[in-house]
Protein backbone atom coordinates (compact mmCIF):
# COMPACT_ATOMS: atom_id res chain seq x y z
CA UNK A 1 0.00 0.00 0.00
CA UNK A 2 2.65 2.30 0.85
CA UNK A 3 4.58 1.80 -2.59
CA UNK A 4 2.62 4.29 -4.18
CA UNK A 5 3.83 7.13 -2.00
CA UNK A 6 7.26 6.34 -2.88
CA UNK A 7 6.99 5.71 -6.19
CA UNK A 8 5.48 9.31 -6.80
CA UNK A 9 7.39 12.25 -5.99
CA UNK A 10 3.72 14.49 -5.31
CA UNK A 11 3.22 11.80 -3.05
CA UNK A 12 6.61 11.69 -1.15
CA UNK A 13 6.50 15.27 -0.86
CA UNK A 14 2.67 15.05 0.92
CA UNK A 15 4.74 11.97 3.27
CA UNK A 16 7.62 14.06 4.45
CA UNK A 17 5.48 17.11 4.92
CA UNK A 18 3.23 15.10 6.96
CA UNK A 19 6.08 13.47 9.00
CA UNK A 20 7.47 16.64 9.70
CA UNK A 21 4.35 18.50 10.62
CA UNK A 22 3.18 15.50 13.03
CA UNK A 23 6.05 16.80 15.06
CA UNK A 24 6.04 20.53 14.83
CA UNK A 25 2.49 20.79 15.26
CA UNK A 26 1.91 18.85 18.47
CA UNK A 27 5.43 20.11 20.06
CA UNK A 28 4.45 23.90 19.60
CA UNK A 29 0.70 22.82 20.44
CA UNK A 30 1.95 21.68 24.26
CA UNK A 31 2.75 24.95 24.93
CA UNK A 32 -0.56 26.61 23.33
CA UNK A 33 -2.32 24.35 25.11
CA UNK A 34 -1.23 24.29 28.27
CA UNK A 35 -1.25 28.29 27.73
CA UNK A 36 -5.40 27.91 27.36
CA UNK A 37 -4.16 29.76 23.57
CA UNK A 38 -5.67 26.98 21.71
CA UNK A 39 -8.32 29.31 19.70
CA UNK A 40 -5.14 31.38 18.83
CA UNK A 41 -4.71 28.60 16.55
CA UNK A 42 -7.77 29.09 14.56
CA UNK A 43 -7.89 32.55 14.28
CA UNK A 44 -4.70 32.62 12.60
CA UNK A 45 -5.56 29.83 10.33
CA UNK A 46 -8.43 32.00 8.96
CA UNK A 47 -5.88 35.21 8.54
CA UNK A 48 -3.99 32.51 6.83
CA UNK A 49 -6.69 31.85 4.40
CA UNK A 50 -7.28 35.42 3.51
CA UNK A 51 -3.70 35.23 2.56
CA UNK A 52 -3.95 31.92 0.84
CA UNK A 53 -6.91 33.49 -1.29
CA UNK A 54 -5.17 36.79 -1.50
CA UNK A 55 -2.46 34.62 -3.38
CA UNK A 56 -4.66 32.70 -5.81
CA UNK A 57 -6.64 36.50 -6.35
CA UNK A 58 -2.74 37.75 -7.70
CA UNK A 59 -2.36 34.62 -9.65
CA UNK A 60 -5.59 34.72 -11.53
CA UNK A 61 -5.24 38.44 -12.25
CA UNK A 62 -1.32 38.69 -12.83
CA UNK A 63 -1.19 35.58 -14.44
CA UNK A 64 2.49 35.22 -13.15
CA UNK A 65 3.63 33.24 -10.06
CA UNK A 66 5.09 36.29 -8.01
CA UNK A 67 4.17 35.31 -4.46
CA UNK A 68 2.78 31.46 -4.49
CA UNK A 69 -0.42 31.27 -1.73
CA UNK A 70 1.81 29.22 0.35
CA UNK A 71 3.88 32.33 0.80
CA UNK A 72 0.82 34.79 0.98
CA UNK A 73 -0.82 32.80 3.72
CA UNK A 74 2.73 33.13 5.44
CA UNK A 75 2.75 36.48 5.14
CA UNK A 76 -0.72 36.76 6.46
CA UNK A 77 -0.59 34.78 9.23
CA UNK A 78 2.40 35.94 10.84
CA UNK A 79 0.88 39.75 10.30
CA UNK A 80 -2.42 38.02 11.66
CA UNK A 81 -0.02 37.03 15.21
CA UNK A 82 1.71 40.24 15.58
CA UNK A 83 -1.77 42.27 15.25
CA UNK A 84 -3.01 39.92 18.13
CA UNK A 85 -0.13 40.71 20.33
CA UNK A 86 -1.15 43.98 19.79
CA UNK A 87 -4.57 43.66 20.70
CA UNK A 88 -4.34 41.52 23.42
CA UNK A 89 -2.09 44.56 25.03
CA UNK A 90 -4.90 46.95 24.14
CA UNK A 91 -7.54 44.48 25.65
CA UNK A 92 -5.30 43.71 28.80
CA UNK A 93 -8.46 42.50 30.70
CA UNK A 94 -10.18 40.85 27.52
CA UNK A 95 -7.70 39.28 26.27
CA UNK A 96 -9.41 36.23 24.32
CA UNK A 97 -11.06 39.24 22.76
CA UNK A 98 -8.36 39.37 20.31
CA UNK A 99 -9.00 36.22 19.13
CA UNK A 100 -12.21 37.05 17.48
CA UNK A 101 -11.21 40.23 16.41
CA UNK A 102 -8.64 38.51 14.01
CA UNK A 103 -10.85 35.55 12.90
CA UNK A 104 -13.54 37.52 11.76
CA UNK A 105 -11.05 40.18 10.10
CA UNK A 106 -9.67 36.93 8.20
CA UNK A 107 -13.32 35.16 7.12
CA UNK A 108 -14.09 38.88 5.71
CA UNK A 109 -10.84 40.00 3.83
CA UNK A 110 -11.20 35.54 2.59
CA UNK A 111 -14.82 36.26 1.35
CA UNK A 112 -13.85 39.76 -0.17
CA UNK A 113 -10.28 38.10 -2.14
CA UNK A 114 -12.17 35.15 -3.34
CA UNK A 115 -14.81 36.66 -4.67
CA UNK A 116 -13.13 39.68 -6.34
CA UNK A 117 -11.54 36.05 -8.26
CA UNK A 118 -14.79 35.12 -8.73
CA UNK A 119 -15.81 32.23 -6.25
CA UNK A 120 -13.90 28.58 -5.41
CA UNK A 121 -11.88 26.83 -7.51
CA UNK A 122 -10.87 23.19 -6.60
CA UNK A 123 -7.50 24.58 -5.50
CA UNK A 124 -9.29 26.52 -3.14
CA UNK A 125 -11.03 23.64 -2.17
CA UNK A 126 -7.84 21.64 -1.62
CA UNK A 127 -6.95 24.96 1.08
CA UNK A 128 -9.31 24.66 3.01
CA UNK A 129 -9.58 20.33 3.58
CA UNK A 130 -5.85 19.65 2.79
CA UNK A 131 -4.85 17.65 -0.07
CA UNK A 132 -2.63 14.44 -0.45
CA UNK A 133 -1.23 15.99 -3.93
CA UNK A 134 -0.77 19.66 -3.62
CA UNK A 135 2.87 19.88 -1.76
CA UNK A 136 5.76 20.93 -4.44
CA UNK A 137 9.57 20.17 -3.79
CA UNK A 138 9.65 23.86 -3.07
CA UNK A 139 6.88 23.78 -0.38
CA UNK A 140 8.20 20.95 1.26
CA UNK A 141 11.58 23.02 1.07
CA UNK A 142 9.87 25.88 3.04
CA UNK A 143 8.24 23.33 5.34
CA UNK A 144 11.47 22.02 6.32
CA UNK A 145 13.12 25.39 6.90
CA UNK A 146 10.32 26.45 8.93
CA UNK A 147 10.22 22.89 10.94
CA UNK A 148 14.37 23.49 11.52
CA UNK A 149 13.58 27.16 13.03
CA UNK A 150 10.75 25.88 14.83
CA UNK A 151 12.82 22.96 16.41
CA UNK A 152 15.90 25.36 17.25
CA UNK A 153 14.02 28.20 18.73
CA UNK A 154 11.92 25.67 21.19
CA UNK A 155 15.09 23.87 21.93
CA UNK A 156 16.71 27.59 23.24
CA UNK A 157 13.84 28.99 24.58
CA UNK A 158 12.31 25.58 26.65
CA UNK A 159 13.09 26.56 30.29
CA UNK A 160 11.74 29.88 29.51
CA UNK A 161 8.82 28.72 27.49
CA UNK A 162 8.04 26.40 29.77
CA UNK A 163 8.37 28.73 32.86
CA UNK A 164 5.95 31.44 31.10
CA UNK A 165 3.36 28.88 30.53
CA UNK A 166 3.04 27.80 34.42
CA UNK A 167 3.25 31.05 36.05
CA UNK A 168 3.76 34.18 34.39
CA UNK A 169 4.62 36.17 37.47
CA UNK A 170 7.15 34.12 38.54
CA UNK A 171 8.62 33.82 34.98
CA UNK A 172 9.12 38.19 35.35
CA UNK A 173 10.73 37.94 39.14
CA UNK A 174 13.18 35.80 37.80
CA UNK A 175 13.71 38.72 34.84
CA UNK A 176 12.66 36.64 32.09
CA UNK A 177 11.44 39.16 29.20
CA UNK A 178 8.04 37.80 29.20
CA UNK A 179 6.80 40.07 26.45
CA UNK A 180 10.12 38.90 24.35
CA UNK A 181 9.26 34.95 24.33
CA UNK A 182 5.64 35.37 24.21
CA UNK A 183 6.06 37.29 20.99
CA UNK A 184 8.61 34.52 19.95
CA UNK A 185 6.00 31.91 20.13
CA UNK A 186 2.87 33.64 18.30
CA UNK A 187 5.84 33.76 16.12
CA UNK A 188 6.18 30.26 15.80
CA UNK A 189 2.22 29.05 15.98
CA UNK A 190 1.76 31.44 12.91
CA UNK A 191 4.76 29.42 11.21
CA UNK A 192 3.65 25.86 11.87
CA UNK A 193 -0.01 26.95 10.69
CA UNK A 194 1.13 27.97 7.52
CA UNK A 195 3.24 24.91 7.47
CA UNK A 196 0.46 22.70 7.86
CA UNK A 197 -2.01 24.03 6.17
CA UNK A 198 -1.13 22.17 2.76
CA UNK A 199 -2.01 18.88 4.59
CA UNK A 200 -4.34 19.16 7.06
CA UNK A 201 -6.39 22.70 5.61
CA UNK A 202 -6.80 25.51 7.11
CA UNK A 203 -10.38 24.39 8.98
CA UNK A 204 -8.30 22.08 10.51
CA UNK A 205 -5.06 22.82 11.26
CA UNK A 206 -6.03 23.98 15.10
CA UNK A 207 -7.31 20.65 15.68
CA UNK A 208 -3.57 19.05 14.49
CA UNK A 209 -1.86 21.30 17.69
CA UNK A 210 -4.39 20.39 19.99
CA UNK A 211 -6.45 17.15 20.15
CA UNK A 212 -2.52 15.08 19.93
CA UNK A 213 -2.51 17.19 23.13
CA UNK A 214 -5.62 17.00 24.86
CA UNK A 215 -5.07 12.98 24.81
CA UNK A 216 -1.91 12.54 25.81
CA UNK A 217 -2.41 15.30 28.66
CA UNK A 218 -4.50 12.90 29.94
CA UNK A 219 -1.84 9.59 30.46
CA UNK A 220 1.47 11.60 30.82
CA UNK A 221 3.17 12.32 33.52
CA UNK A 222 4.84 15.70 33.34
CA UNK A 223 5.54 18.22 30.42
CA UNK A 224 8.05 16.63 28.65
CA UNK A 225 6.44 13.28 28.18
CA UNK A 226 2.87 15.32 27.30
CA UNK A 227 5.37 16.90 24.46
CA UNK A 228 6.22 12.98 23.70
CA UNK A 229 3.62 11.71 23.70
CA UNK A 230 1.57 14.22 21.73
CA UNK A 231 3.88 13.84 18.90
CA UNK A 232 3.23 10.48 18.80
CA UNK A 233 -0.54 10.83 18.69
CA UNK A 234 -0.01 13.54 15.45
CA UNK A 235 2.11 10.96 13.69
CA UNK A 236 0.18 8.25 13.82
CA UNK A 237 -2.72 10.37 12.88
CA UNK A 238 -1.32 12.39 9.94
CA UNK A 239 0.27 8.97 8.55
CA UNK A 240 -2.79 6.78 9.10
CA UNK A 241 -4.63 9.94 7.54
CA UNK A 242 -2.35 10.36 4.87
CA UNK A 243 -2.84 6.92 3.66
CA UNK A 244 -6.60 6.08 4.03
CA UNK A 245 -7.53 9.61 2.58
CA UNK A 246 -5.68 8.89 -0.32
CA UNK A 247 -7.43 5.04 -0.76
CA UNK A 248 -10.57 6.34 -0.16
CA UNK A 249 -9.90 9.63 -1.94
CA UNK A 250 -11.21 12.28 0.84
CA UNK A 251 -9.29 15.49 1.68
CA UNK A 252 -6.81 14.24 4.50
CA UNK A 253 -7.73 16.88 6.84
CA UNK A 254 -10.90 15.08 7.27
CA UNK A 255 -9.25 11.35 7.76
CA UNK A 256 -6.45 13.26 9.80
CA UNK A 257 -8.92 14.35 12.26
CA UNK A 258 -11.06 11.68 12.89
CA UNK A 259 -8.25 9.18 13.54
CA UNK A 260 -7.33 11.80 16.37
CA UNK A 261 -10.95 12.14 17.79
CA UNK A 262 -10.71 8.40 17.80
CA UNK A 263 -7.45 8.14 19.34
CA UNK A 264 -8.89 10.82 21.54
CA UNK A 265 -11.82 8.81 22.74
CA UNK A 266 -10.19 5.32 22.93
CA UNK A 267 -7.99 7.30 25.17
CA UNK A 268 -10.09 8.42 27.60
CA UNK A 269 -11.69 5.34 27.58
CA UNK A 270 -8.57 3.06 28.11
CA UNK A 271 -8.16 5.15 31.32
CA UNK A 272 -11.34 5.62 32.57
CA UNK A 273 -11.22 1.58 33.02
CA UNK A 274 -7.46 1.75 34.27
CA UNK A 275 -8.48 4.10 36.92
CA UNK A 276 -11.19 2.26 37.85
CA UNK A 277 -8.91 -1.05 38.01
CA UNK A 278 -6.69 0.70 40.16
CA UNK A 279 -9.08 1.95 42.62
CA UNK A 280 -10.68 -1.84 43.08
CA UNK A 281 -7.33 -3.19 43.35
CA UNK A 282 -6.67 -0.90 46.36
CA UNK A 283 -9.96 -1.56 47.62
CA UNK A 284 -9.87 -5.24 47.75
CA UNK A 285 -6.12 -5.13 49.00
CA UNK A 286 -7.56 -3.25 52.07
CA UNK A 287 -10.31 -5.19 52.93
CA UNK A 288 -7.34 -8.22 52.52
CA UNK A 289 -5.08 -6.79 55.10
CA UNK A 290 -8.11 -5.84 57.16
CA UNK B 1 26.66 43.04 63.43
CA UNK B 2 24.64 40.74 60.76
CA UNK B 3 25.16 42.40 57.29
CA UNK B 4 21.87 44.21 55.50
CA UNK B 5 20.20 42.18 52.71
CA UNK B 6 17.52 44.86 52.03
CA UNK B 7 18.02 48.00 52.62
CA UNK B 8 15.18 50.69 52.00
CA UNK B 9 16.03 54.42 52.42
CA UNK B 10 12.87 57.26 52.35
CA UNK B 11 10.80 54.85 50.00
CA UNK B 12 7.69 56.19 48.14
CA UNK B 13 5.45 54.42 46.18
CA UNK B 14 2.37 55.85 44.01
CA UNK B 15 0.06 54.30 41.35
CA UNK B 16 -1.09 57.55 39.79
CA UNK B 17 -2.20 59.36 41.98
CA UNK B 18 -2.55 57.30 44.87
CA UNK B 19 -0.16 57.03 47.82
CA UNK B 20 0.92 53.28 48.42
CA UNK B 21 3.69 53.81 50.02
CA UNK B 22 4.87 56.53 52.33
CA UNK B 23 8.38 56.81 53.84
CA UNK B 24 9.30 53.79 54.23
CA UNK B 25 12.72 52.73 55.96
CA UNK B 26 13.16 49.23 56.43
CA UNK B 27 16.10 46.37 56.56
CA UNK B 28 16.30 42.59 56.43
CA UNK B 29 19.14 41.91 57.86
CA UNK B 30 21.25 38.13 57.97
CA UNK B 31 19.38 35.66 59.66
CA UNK B 32 16.33 37.61 60.06
CA UNK B 33 12.36 35.57 60.57
CA UNK B 34 10.27 38.72 59.93
CA UNK B 35 6.28 39.07 60.05
CA UNK B 36 4.82 41.37 57.38
CA UNK B 37 1.38 42.20 58.43
CA UNK B 38 -0.78 45.28 57.94
CA UNK B 39 -4.68 45.77 56.49
CA UNK B 40 -5.23 44.96 52.93
CA UNK B 41 -4.69 47.58 50.47
CA UNK B 42 -1.90 48.74 53.27
CA UNK B 43 0.87 48.05 50.18
CA UNK B 44 2.57 45.00 51.87
CA UNK B 45 2.64 43.37 48.14
CA UNK B 46 4.26 46.28 47.15
CA UNK B 47 6.87 46.14 49.25
CA UNK B 48 7.34 43.18 48.40
CA UNK B 49 7.34 43.74 44.25
CA UNK B 50 9.63 46.60 45.20
CA UNK B 51 12.22 44.42 46.76
CA UNK B 52 11.70 41.83 44.12
CA UNK B 53 12.26 44.83 41.43
CA UNK B 54 9.38 43.86 39.95
CA UNK B 55 8.77 47.57 40.71
CA UNK B 56 10.72 50.72 40.83
CA UNK B 57 9.77 53.40 44.06
CA UNK B 58 8.46 56.74 42.89
CA UNK B 59 11.45 58.33 45.07
CA UNK B 60 13.61 57.14 47.54
CA UNK B 61 16.54 54.25 47.29
CA UNK B 62 16.55 50.29 47.66
CA UNK B 63 20.02 48.54 48.06
CA UNK B 64 20.61 44.92 47.80
CA UNK B 65 23.83 43.21 49.84
CA UNK B 66 24.85 46.77 49.88
CA UNK B 67 24.49 47.93 45.96
CA UNK B 68 21.48 49.69 44.28
CA UNK B 69 19.00 47.45 43.07
CA UNK B 70 18.88 48.45 40.10
CA UNK B 71 22.48 47.09 39.50
CA UNK B 72 21.75 44.24 41.22
CA UNK B 73 21.82 41.52 38.86
CA UNK B 74 21.48 38.17 40.74
CA UNK B 75 18.28 37.05 40.45
CA UNK B 76 18.47 34.35 42.53
CA UNK B 77 19.63 35.39 45.86
CA UNK B 78 16.21 36.09 46.82
CA UNK B 79 13.78 33.24 46.35
CA UNK B 80 9.57 34.16 46.22
CA UNK B 81 6.91 32.13 46.64
CA UNK B 82 3.91 34.26 45.79
CA UNK B 83 0.16 33.81 46.64
CA UNK B 84 -0.64 33.02 43.25
CA UNK B 85 1.66 30.27 43.60
CA UNK B 86 -1.86 28.21 44.93
CA UNK B 87 -3.86 29.50 42.34
CA UNK B 88 -1.75 27.96 38.73
CA UNK B 89 -3.69 25.84 36.51
CA UNK B 90 -3.91 22.60 38.33
CA UNK B 91 -4.34 20.54 35.56
CA UNK B 92 -1.16 21.71 34.23
CA UNK B 93 0.95 18.65 33.02
CA UNK B 94 4.46 19.38 35.36
CA UNK B 95 5.96 16.91 37.64
CA UNK B 96 7.53 17.93 40.84
CA UNK B 97 10.83 17.70 39.60
CA UNK B 98 9.82 20.04 36.85
CA UNK B 99 8.17 22.63 38.64
CA UNK B 100 11.10 23.12 41.06
CA UNK B 101 13.92 22.62 38.44
CA UNK B 102 12.03 26.07 37.17
CA UNK B 103 13.46 27.56 39.95
CA UNK B 104 17.11 27.61 38.13
CA UNK B 105 16.09 29.39 34.77
CA UNK B 106 17.42 32.47 36.21
CA UNK B 107 20.79 30.87 37.10
CA UNK B 108 20.98 28.97 34.31
CA UNK B 109 20.40 31.60 31.53
CA UNK B 110 19.71 31.15 27.78
CA UNK B 111 20.22 27.99 26.31
CA UNK B 112 22.00 26.32 29.55
CA UNK B 113 20.72 22.61 30.49
CA UNK B 114 20.64 21.10 33.91
CA UNK B 115 24.24 19.80 34.61
CA UNK B 116 24.74 16.43 37.11
CA UNK B 117 24.92 18.83 40.01
CA UNK B 118 21.65 20.72 39.49
CA UNK B 119 19.48 17.80 39.01
CA UNK B 120 21.21 16.39 42.38
CA UNK B 121 20.76 20.03 43.84
CA UNK B 122 16.81 19.51 42.33
CA UNK B 123 16.74 16.44 44.48
CA UNK B 124 17.78 17.37 47.31
CA UNK B 125 15.90 20.47 47.77
CA UNK B 126 12.65 18.18 47.12
CA UNK B 127 14.09 16.36 49.77
CA UNK B 128 14.47 18.89 52.07
CA UNK B 129 10.93 19.99 52.05
CA UNK B 130 10.09 16.16 52.82
CA UNK B 131 8.57 15.60 49.25
CA UNK B 132 10.84 12.71 47.24
CA UNK B 133 8.49 10.24 47.56
CA UNK B 134 6.39 12.01 45.08
CA UNK B 135 9.44 13.94 42.55
CA UNK B 136 7.79 12.24 39.84
CA UNK B 137 4.32 13.22 40.33
CA UNK B 138 2.11 15.47 38.42
CA UNK B 139 2.02 19.06 40.90
CA UNK B 140 -1.53 19.05 40.46
CA UNK B 141 -2.71 15.66 41.75
CA UNK B 142 -1.07 17.18 45.24
CA UNK B 143 -3.10 18.57 48.39
CA UNK B 144 -2.67 22.01 48.94
CA UNK B 145 0.18 21.51 51.39
CA UNK B 146 1.97 19.88 49.73
CA UNK B 147 2.15 22.02 46.70
CA UNK B 148 3.08 25.05 49.11
CA UNK B 149 6.45 23.13 49.67
CA UNK B 150 7.08 22.27 46.19
CA UNK B 151 6.93 26.03 45.90
CA UNK B 152 8.89 26.42 48.47
CA UNK B 153 11.67 23.90 46.83
CA UNK B 154 11.45 26.18 43.71
CA UNK B 155 12.01 29.13 45.46
CA UNK B 156 15.39 27.41 47.65
CA UNK B 157 16.77 25.61 44.86
CA UNK B 158 18.60 28.60 43.77
CA UNK B 159 20.36 28.53 46.87
CA UNK B 160 18.72 32.31 48.38
CA UNK B 161 19.56 34.08 51.25
CA UNK B 162 16.10 35.60 51.66
CA UNK B 163 12.94 33.94 51.33
CA UNK B 164 9.99 36.08 50.90
CA UNK B 165 6.63 34.19 51.23
CA UNK B 166 3.66 36.22 49.78
CA UNK B 167 0.24 34.83 52.37
CA UNK B 168 1.44 31.14 51.77
CA UNK B 169 -0.55 29.51 54.23
CA UNK B 170 -3.61 30.36 52.39
CA UNK B 171 -5.33 27.13 51.19
CA UNK B 172 -3.39 24.71 53.81
CA UNK B 173 -5.34 23.14 56.76
CA UNK B 174 -4.45 24.06 60.81
CA UNK B 175 -2.22 20.71 61.00
CA UNK B 176 -0.14 21.20 57.76
CA UNK B 177 0.02 25.13 58.78
CA UNK B 178 2.43 23.83 61.67
CA UNK B 179 4.42 21.60 59.74
CA UNK B 180 5.04 24.33 57.33
CA UNK B 181 6.48 26.85 60.03
CA UNK B 182 8.88 24.33 61.23
CA UNK B 183 10.13 23.77 58.27
CA UNK B 184 10.54 27.64 57.82
CA UNK B 185 12.07 27.29 61.25
CA UNK B 186 14.27 24.42 59.63
CA UNK B 187 15.43 26.90 57.00
CA UNK B 188 15.85 30.15 59.19
CA UNK B 189 18.20 28.25 61.57
CA UNK B 190 20.50 27.17 57.92
CA UNK B 191 20.87 30.65 57.93
CA UNK B 192 18.21 31.42 55.25
CA UNK B 193 16.24 34.95 56.37
CA UNK B 194 12.69 35.35 56.11
CA UNK B 195 10.26 38.26 55.22
CA UNK B 196 6.56 36.44 55.78
CA UNK B 197 3.29 38.38 54.68
CA UNK B 198 -0.06 37.18 56.46
CA UNK B 199 -2.97 37.95 57.52
CA UNK B 200 -2.96 35.56 60.35
CA UNK B 201 -1.45 38.50 63.10
CA UNK B 202 -1.63 34.84 65.89
CA UNK B 203 0.74 32.65 63.71
CA UNK B 204 3.15 34.94 63.12
CA UNK B 205 3.65 36.81 66.60
CA UNK B 206 3.76 33.06 67.75
CA UNK B 207 6.90 31.86 65.62
CA UNK B 208 8.20 35.35 63.64
CA UNK B 209 11.55 37.19 65.31
CA UNK B 210 10.26 40.42 64.30
CA UNK B 211 7.02 41.60 63.33
CA UNK B 212 6.24 44.56 61.04
CA UNK B 213 3.28 46.57 60.57
CA UNK B 214 2.68 48.26 57.62
CA UNK B 215 -0.17 50.57 56.56
CA UNK B 216 0.93 53.06 54.05
CA UNK B 217 3.87 54.00 57.03
CA UNK B 218 5.55 51.61 58.75
CA UNK B 219 3.49 51.83 61.90
CA UNK B 220 5.63 49.26 63.85
CA UNK B 221 8.51 47.32 64.00
CA UNK B 222 9.73 45.31 66.53
CA UNK B 223 9.30 42.25 68.78
CA UNK B 224 6.45 40.08 68.41
CA UNK B 225 5.65 39.63 72.31
CA UNK B 226 5.69 43.90 71.68
CA UNK B 227 3.41 43.77 69.23
CA UNK B 228 1.42 41.02 70.78
CA UNK B 229 0.75 43.45 73.66
CA UNK B 230 -0.19 46.59 72.20
CA UNK B 231 -3.79 47.19 72.83
CA UNK B 232 -6.52 46.73 70.23
CA UNK B 233 -7.00 50.21 70.32
CA UNK B 234 -4.11 50.91 69.43
CA UNK B 235 -3.74 47.97 66.43
CA UNK B 236 -7.04 49.57 64.92
CA UNK B 237 -5.17 52.68 64.92
CA UNK B 238 -2.61 51.13 62.71
CA UNK B 239 -4.96 49.31 60.91
CA UNK B 240 -7.02 52.13 60.58
CA UNK B 241 -10.21 50.36 61.56
CA UNK B 242 -11.59 48.39 64.12
CA UNK B 243 -9.69 45.29 64.73
CA UNK B 244 -11.38 41.72 65.55
CA UNK B 245 -8.00 40.05 66.08
CA UNK B 246 -8.28 36.15 65.76
CA UNK B 247 -6.08 34.67 68.63
CA UNK B 248 -4.46 31.05 68.59
CA UNK B 249 -4.16 28.94 71.32
CA UNK B 250 -0.81 27.34 70.93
Amino acid sequence: MLANFFEYEFLRNTFLTGIIIGIIAPLLGTFIVVRRLSLIADALSHVTLAGIAFGLLLEKKTGAVLLTPFYSGLGFSVIGSLFIERLRRVYAAFQELAIPIIMSAGVGLSVIFISIANGFNTDLYSYLFGSVSAVSRQDLMSIGVIALIVCVVIFVYYKELFLLSFDEEHASVTGINAKTIHFIFILLTALVIAASIRIVGVLLVSSLMTLPVASSIRIAKGFKQTIIYAIIYGEVAVIAGLISGYYLEIPPGGTIVMILILLLIITITVKKIATAFVIRKHRLHDEVSE
Amino acid sequence: MAKAIVNMEHVHFRYGHRKALDDIQFQIKEGDFIGLVGPNGGGKTTLIKLILGIEKPTSGSIEIFGQPIEKFKQKNVIGYVSQKANSFNKGFPATVYEVVAMGLTAKLGIMKRLTRQDKMKIKETVAKVGMLDYLYDNIGDLSGGQQQRIFIARALVSDPQLLILDEPTVGVDAENVEKFFDLLHELNQQGISLLLVTHDIGTMTHHAQQVVCLNKTLHFHGNPNTFSSLSKEQLSEYYGHPLNLVTHQH
